[in-house]
């Protein structure tokens, strides 16, 4: 309105704000509460479902929920976040926050998957692990970091679907796999939108901006590499036809475990082991380019004055050797 | 004849570049004289905050460090742009620090014994750990496993760096895995937590070290500052999540003072050694890995291990950190 009488209505500036608003609701749909989450999608994909309990350390986390499963004759091992779809449920589950014991469980739970020769299947749907001083002071750092390192080493085959919000490192503790998939209007980040626009833009209204520059979408995550392929979501999205969506996902799930399942382990780990090795780019700058040592403001202006600006030249485009996941 | 001011000049007002102020005490502090006590300040013990470089310099053999992949360049894979681009911010931390990106890694001696270093200047956006952090992490690991010598892993970061994007926090992934496979080899891992320690560092290799030591007062946590006080509105307790506060729940092993710090690393090497290839789990030396030897070879200097990285320290009483040693010139030339 305010351009309109300004009259600085640009295309280009219209066109920037279409895609925020998609990607906006993009993420809103991601957060949708009726999206079917872990137990939901197991009801309508598995023939079979025996949910087990506890960490054996302290207590049982509501917020993962983890057993074993019999998907089209399978023997499984699933652990998923677990949000409630109302609010006496979404208490009961702490909204879907887990604290270390749910991580706890799930690695206890991952190595029955592997001492008895079950696949693990893990469904992700989580803002975060929990932020309170409950679970920072049992070492929620420490059970996410050893439930990651489980997953880089674990001898059988994991396959991870991205069901909603794949939020931070709350969400990579159940989220290294052979095969990462996404459903259509999931996202993925390393931080909430809201935190990075709060310490990157200094104010959470910028959420939405923060969302489309760290390319949250699926497909987006897709495009990067870090998500092997989309499984698409019935009409309006997942939570207007649960037992569509979990058909999908299932069929999804099965074709990939088949592809795993006639790859011997030590390869198997071997590469989930170097794909992760290789993720992330850079270059190799040429060294006689870069600042060698800190420059003082007097050396810059003599530089300036000696006609050579003596500034560090920024880095080309070649990527580095060992980046070659994400350029599919 | 010196002039007579009027008025007291105010403590704030001193020049930068020749006095600091203590932000534990408010002492004004001579910049010459805090170098000699290595940034830490003589009247509360406050640890400042110090450059990867002085951290090497003061934990190494002199002049025994080798710094290995310094032209490893951080690039822009998401072309993110927030306040500033992240290229300018690259280039703004690039002029200020003298660095390519937040972690320096290299081969050197500690006490006369190889090890593989890596250290994170928190000078670089907040020490930020993106691609070419994690990678360096990686192959300090995979340097120490290769030639099967010490990895020590000196933390200081705000965690994962957002610009990167899902790149960053793969990032917690490679070093875990590389992590997991030096843990696998008995090499041995040293961590050392230092102010700050913070979100997806904390939550991969800083946390998993064989043996975590802290220094005092250092904020080690996983959940943002904002995060925990505003959307769960508990109060957070005075020395929340400090080095004392992990040390009591039973994260830290030891809590040491950066003039002790190098003698308590080359201590701990003493123990931990890695195991001929041929002989894995075979004592060495008569001390070998398991507890029982490793105590009943305490006799000269004292290296407990407290807490139990899991269910709280029963012995809280105790304070990490005791090692009396001086500074050990004698090995530093």
């Amino acid at each position: 309105m305010v351009d309109r009488i300004l009259n600085r209505s640009h295309a280009a500036e219209a066109q920037a704000d279409n895609v925020t608003a998609a990607v906006w609701a993009h993420v809103q749909q991601a957060r949708n509460l009726k999206r079917p989450h872990t137990l939901e999608l197991l009801k309508a994909m598995a023939d079979e479902f025996i949910e087990l309990h506890g960490d054996r350390l302290f207590g049982d986390d509501s917020a993962i929920v983890a057993g074993l499963a019999r998907i089209a004759g399978r023997r499984l091992v699933v652990i998923g976040f677990q949000k409630g779809q109302d609010t006496e449920e979404n208490i009961r589950r702490n909204f879907g926050l887990p604290h270390p014991e749910g991580y706890r469980k799930a690695m206890r739970v991952m190595d029955l998957a592997e001492r008895y020769a079950m696949p693990v299947l893990t469904f992700v749907d989580v803002q975060g692990a929990f932020p309170g001083a409950a679970a920072e002071e049992r070492g929620i750092a420490e059970a996410i970091a050893k439930s990651v390192g489980l997953m880089t080493r674990l001898r059988t085959p994991i396959v991870v679907v991205i069901t909603g919000e794949g939020g931070s490192g709350g969400a990579l503790g159940l989220a290294v796999g052979d095969v990462v998939l996404a459903l259509e209007n999931s996202i993925y980040s390393v931080i909430s939108p809201e935190g990075c626009a709060t310490i990157l833009w200094r104010s959470a209204e910028q959420s939405q901006l923060a969302a489309v520059a760290m390319k949250v979408t699926a497909g987006e995550q897709h495009e990067l590499g870090i998500v092997d392929a989309v499984i698409p979501e019935p009409g309006e999205g997942a939570h207007t036809d649960p037992a569509e969506a979990a058909r999908l996902i299932s069929e999804a799930v099965i074709e990939q475990l088949d592809a795993l399942g006639r790859i011997p382990l030590d390869e198997l780990v071997e590469a989930r082991f170097q794909r992760y090795r290789a993720y992330g780019p850079f270059t190799v700058a040429d060294r006689s380019a870069a600042p060698p040592e800190r420059i003082g403001i007097a050396d810059r202006l003599r530089g300036l004055l000696a006609g050579r600006a003596n500034m560090p030249a920024f880095p080309g485009t070649r990527r580095g050797g060992s980046s070659g996941h994400e350029e599919e | 004849m010196p002039v007579r001011l009027p008025f007291r000049p105010r403590r704030d007002t001193y020049p930068p570049d020749l006095w600091t102020k203590c932000p534990g005490c408010s002492e004004m502090l001579f910049n010459k004289q805090l170098e000699k006590t290595l940034r830490v300040c003589p009247h509360c013990g406050h640890h400042f905050r110090i450059s990867a470089k002085s951290r090497i310099e003061q934990l190494v053999d002199n002049g025994s460090f080798v710094e290995r992949d310094d032209d490893l360049q951080p690039v822009d894979p998401l072309g993110f742009v927030d306040l500033k681009s992240y290229p300018d911010r690259l280039v703004a931390a690039q002029l200020a620090t003298g660095l390519r990106d937040a972690a320096v890694w290299g081969l050197a001696t500690m006490g006369g014994k190889p090890v593989s270093m890596c250290v994170m200047d928190f000078g670089f956006i907040g020490g930020s750990m993106g691609a070419v952090v994690g990678e360096k992490v990686a192959r300090a690991g995979e340097a120490a496993l290769a030639e099967r010598i010490p990895l020590i892993i000196v933390s200081s970061s705000g965690g994962a760096r957002m610009q990167e994007g899902t790149y960053s926090l793969m990032q917690l992934v490679k070093t875990m895995g590389v992590v997991e496979r030096v843990r696998a080899a008995c090499v041995p891992f040293i961590s050392v937590l230092t102010d700050p320690t913070t979100g997806g560092v904390f939550a991969s290799f800083a946390v998993v070290g064989d043996v975590n030591i802290a220094e005092p007062n250092a904020l080690i946590k996983f959940a943002g500052d904002r995060v925990s006080a505003g959307t769960i509105g508990d109060e957070l307790p005075a020395g929340y999540a400090r080095a004392e506060f992990w040390f009591s729940h039973g994260f830290v092993d030891r809590i040491v003072t950066r003039a002790h710090l190098r003698d308590e690393i080359i201590a701990l090497l003493g123990f931990l050694a890695a195991p001929p290839v041929a002989g894995v789990g075979e004592p060495v030396g008569g001390t070998g890995s398991r507890p029982r030897s490793l105590l009943s070879a305490l006799t000269g200097v004292l290296v407990g291990e407290n807490g139990d990285s899991r269910n709280g320290d029963s012995r809280n009483g105790g304070r990490g950190g005791e090692t009396n040693g001086s500074r050990g010139e004698a090995t530093r030339g």
